[in-house]
């Protein structure tokens, strides 16, 4: 099975509206997955029905090829967008509970949550109370009990949120080290700039449908409108414009469109030819934010301000 | 299981490692025989004062004797009844008491007259009215040329022994009713606050979960009827420890508080009238006869079953305070009407019970002990009362029927109340959820 998680056609109504609407999508194992759609969209209905926190409606959802059952939980690692500890535990003694609930043994909790304090660099806050901390302090307490019992699934609901910087690169770095250990990780999120970078593959959802699947690239490739941008210093030579599609133009930048691909280059070439000097030339590719927009009109649907189902 | 155990730890260890649970379940004894002393304290206060009365005994038919009672003076001045006005103005008496003359030997009410610009109390009052009573009565006795014996040995004082008609029957005492009825009472007690402390610590506690936002962590690796039942059997246990801890300390802290201070808490709680009218001899003879009362109760017959009303009652209620606390979420007062309809039936079981207590047999109280909203409460108080087996049965049968189809029942709402947030929650909301699925 190259799939971790296959979803097919999986609907979950709650009283009338329609938080999952027939979605499918599946995920490859030992990829960064990112689930994608603006606030209610049904991202986290959808991750409650992997996590086994509700059941889906009518639908399948398979992990590593099996239907789920009541072995799954332990091997996922879940961080709910709304993120809570019990204030009054102590920190070790909390992600001990969190760790043994999701099987570990006490001995194999302490170890790994040692080695992940230590990591993190707060291993002194072991006997420290949870209310102690700030909210960017739990939240990497919170992380930790995601990832602490080695899940082969981790599924982070908008992970960044309320996180600085310095922080959020720090978890960013982590994925990336899990994703190397042979993990896969769903990002879920309505800030889509943000896993631009990360994902390699994408779902995007719109008032509980799926919208758009595929690899971040192929996506890009798909969906880009052949433009091309040159930053030039100083004038332009005389006559290099001639029978040239010019979309912008201003004094620093020329944006061109080109239907074979090569020209862009043939162009570059006469440009540097003619006695331009080409300080940069990239293409354009749309944003994940511009597809998404593109793709809700395209088919005819509107974005969906927040529904008033659990988000 | 195992991870239904986890729960069941950290609900238990995570109450009882509280400094505010440690102290409270030390200190509630201590502050139960300090009110009970108080108490004692106070229904015994008598006056301080003493009171001087001067009494003008216009036909001398007590012979210039009275007994004077520690706080009450009476003296028989030679003076006329304006002097003594005059001086009980000035302060020198309380009080001037006129007792007239007896219309005939054989009235049996005389009116006697108190001059005083002082509010007469009711304790000088009765004090006044017991002495001159008595006094004439012997005045009466002796005019009548009765013998005062005689007199004494019309008084006769009756008392009742039960008896059991069949064979084999058990001889009970009376006392042995009064016992039944105080354990009754306090077993009754006991199910009335469990109930509702222990039932109000689940629903906090759910509520906090909820508000913090911990719960969608948790039932990621548990399920939620896993986390419901771990937290009331958590709680659960918290409650037997402290109930436990107080059955030991109470004892103890009476004896000690005995031996300090000299007094008995037990004699301070019926103060004034009964140990007084009691001579030291009777108290102490009913003291013993308590005692083997108290032995030959049926204790490992008892205290098992008072168990099994206890969990069952504290399941049922629990489970639904549970289901209350996952539906409200941080609003104190959507709590509040949530809670009521719960609360109705605990109340009225409650008074239920104290009427159980005196008629144990009486119809009201016999199926009220077997419906099993009521009968965790109520049944307990007739236990000491040689309830029927067939009775206990049958009440115990519904009752674990009623106990899984709430917990049931509540882990339908729980699931989903956990989970539903910015709502408000009406009772009718509540029954639509148990229909939901998963």
């Amino acid at each position: 099975m190259a799939n971790i998680l296959e979803l097919t056609d999986v609907v979950k109504t709650y009283q009338t509206t329609k938080a999952v609407d027939h979605v499918s999508f599946s995920m490859p194992r030992g990829s960064i997955f990112g689930m994608l759609g603006p606030n209610g969209a049904g991202k986290t209905s959808l991750i409650r029905i992997i996590t086994r926190i509700t059941q889906a409606d009518t639908g399948t959802v398979l992990i590593n090829g099996m239907p789920l059952n009541d072995d799954h939980p332990e091997d996922i690692g879940y961080m709910p967008e709304e993120r809570g500890l019990y204030k009054k535990m102590k920190v070790g003694d909390h992600l001990i509970y969190l760790a043994r609930l999701k099987g570990l043994s006490e001995k194999n909790a302490k170890e790994s949550i040692k080695h992940w304090m230590e990591k993190f660099d707060i291993s002194d806050w072991w006997n420290k109370k949870v209310e102690e901390l700030s909210k960017g302090m739990q939240q990497k307490v919170q992380f930790i009990a995601t990832v602490v019992h080695k899940p082969s699934l981790i599924i982070l609901d908008e992970p960044f949120s309320g996180l600085d910087p310095i922080n959020a690169n720090l978890i960013k770095d982590e994925i990336d080290n899990l994703r190397s250990e042979g993990a896969s990780i769903i990002f879920s999120t309505h800030r889509m700039e943000q896993v631009e970078e990360i994902c390699e593959r994408i779902v995007l959802i719109n008032r509980g449908q799926n919208v758009l699947e595929g690899g971040v690239k192929d996506i890009k490739q798909d969906r880009k409108k052949n433009l091309f941008r040159y930053q030039i210093e100083g004038e332009l030579p005389p006559g290099v414009l001639d029978g040239k599609e010019v979309i912008d133009r201003s004094p620093e930048s020329l944006i061109m469109r080109f239907t074979q691909e090569r020209d862009s280059n043939l162009f570059l070439k006469s440009l540097v030819d003619a006695g331009a000097y080409v300080q940069g030339f990239e293409e354009i590719l749309p944003s994940l934010n511009e597809i998404f927009i593109q793709t809700v009109q395209e088919q005819g649907m509107t974005i969906e301000e927040p529904l008033n189902t659990p988000s | 299981m195992n991870k239904l155990w986890l729960i069941i730890k950290r609900e238990y260890l995570s109450r009882v490692q509280k400094k505010s649970f440690i102290l409270t379940t030390l200190l509630t004894p201590l502050a139960f025989l300090v009110f009970f002393i108080f108490v004692g304290f106070i229904m015994g206060y008598e006056s301080d004062e003493a009171n001087k009365i001067a009494i003008v005994d216009q036909d001398n038919m007590l012979k210039r004797a009275i007994k004077d009672d520690g706080k009450t003076f009476f003296s028989f001045p030679n003076a006329s009844l304006d002097t003594l006005k005059a001086q009980t103005a000035r302060g020198e008496y309380n009080g001037v008491l006129v007792i007239p003359a007896l219309s005939d030997i054989q009235a049996k009410e005389l009116k006697l007259y108190y001059y005083s610009d002082d509010q007469l109390s009711l304790d000088v009052e009765s004090a006044i009215e017991s002495a001159v009573s008595s006094r004439i009565r012997d005045f009466k006795i002796a005019t009548m040329n009765l013998d005062p014996q005689l007199v004494e040995s019309l008084k006769t004082s009756v008392e009742i022994d039960p008896e059991p008609i069949a064979e084999g029957g058990e001889d009970i005492s009376s006392m042995r009713t009064a016992i039944g009825a105080g354990l009754g009472f306090i077993m009754g007690i006991m199910m009335y606050m469990g109930v509702f402390i222990y039932g109000m610590m689940i629903m906090r506690s759910v509520m906090e979960e909820k508000t913090n936002r911990i719960v969608e962590v948790m039932i990621s690796s548990v399920k939620p009827f896993q986390l419901m039942m771990g937290k009331i059997i958590g709680v659960g246990a918290v409650g037997m420890t402290q109930f436990l801890v107080w059955i030991i300390l109470i004892p103890l802290v009476s004896v000690f508080v005995n031996l300090v201070f000299g007094f008995d808490p037990q004699q301070m709680q019926s103060p004034g009238m009964a140990a007084a009218q009691m001579d030291p001899d009777d108290m102490q003879s009913m003291v013993m006869m308590a005692m083997q009362e108290l032995g030959s109760i049926d204790w490992w017959v008892i205290i098992p079953l008072f168990l099994l009303f206890f969990i069952g009652g504290y399941f049922l209620y629990a489970s639904l305070f549970a289901a209350v606390g996952s539906a409200v979420g941080d609003d104190i007062g959507d709590s509040q009407s949530l809670t009521l309809p719960i609360s109705i039936p605990v109340l009225i079981a409650f008074y239920i019970m104290m009427v159980s207590v005196r008629t144990p047999h009486s119809t009201l109280a016999v199926w009220a002990s077997i419906f099993p909203l009521f009968s965790p409460i109520v049944m307990p108080a007739r236990l000491a009362f040689d309830v029927p087996w067939w009775q206990i049965t049958l009440s115990l049968v519904l009752l674990l029927g009623t106990v899984v189809f709430f917990v049931w029942l509540s882990g339908r709402i729980y699931r989903i109340g956990i989970l539903m947030y910015g709502k408000k929650v009406t009772l009718k909301e509540l029954g639509k959820w148990m229909f939901y699925k998963g």
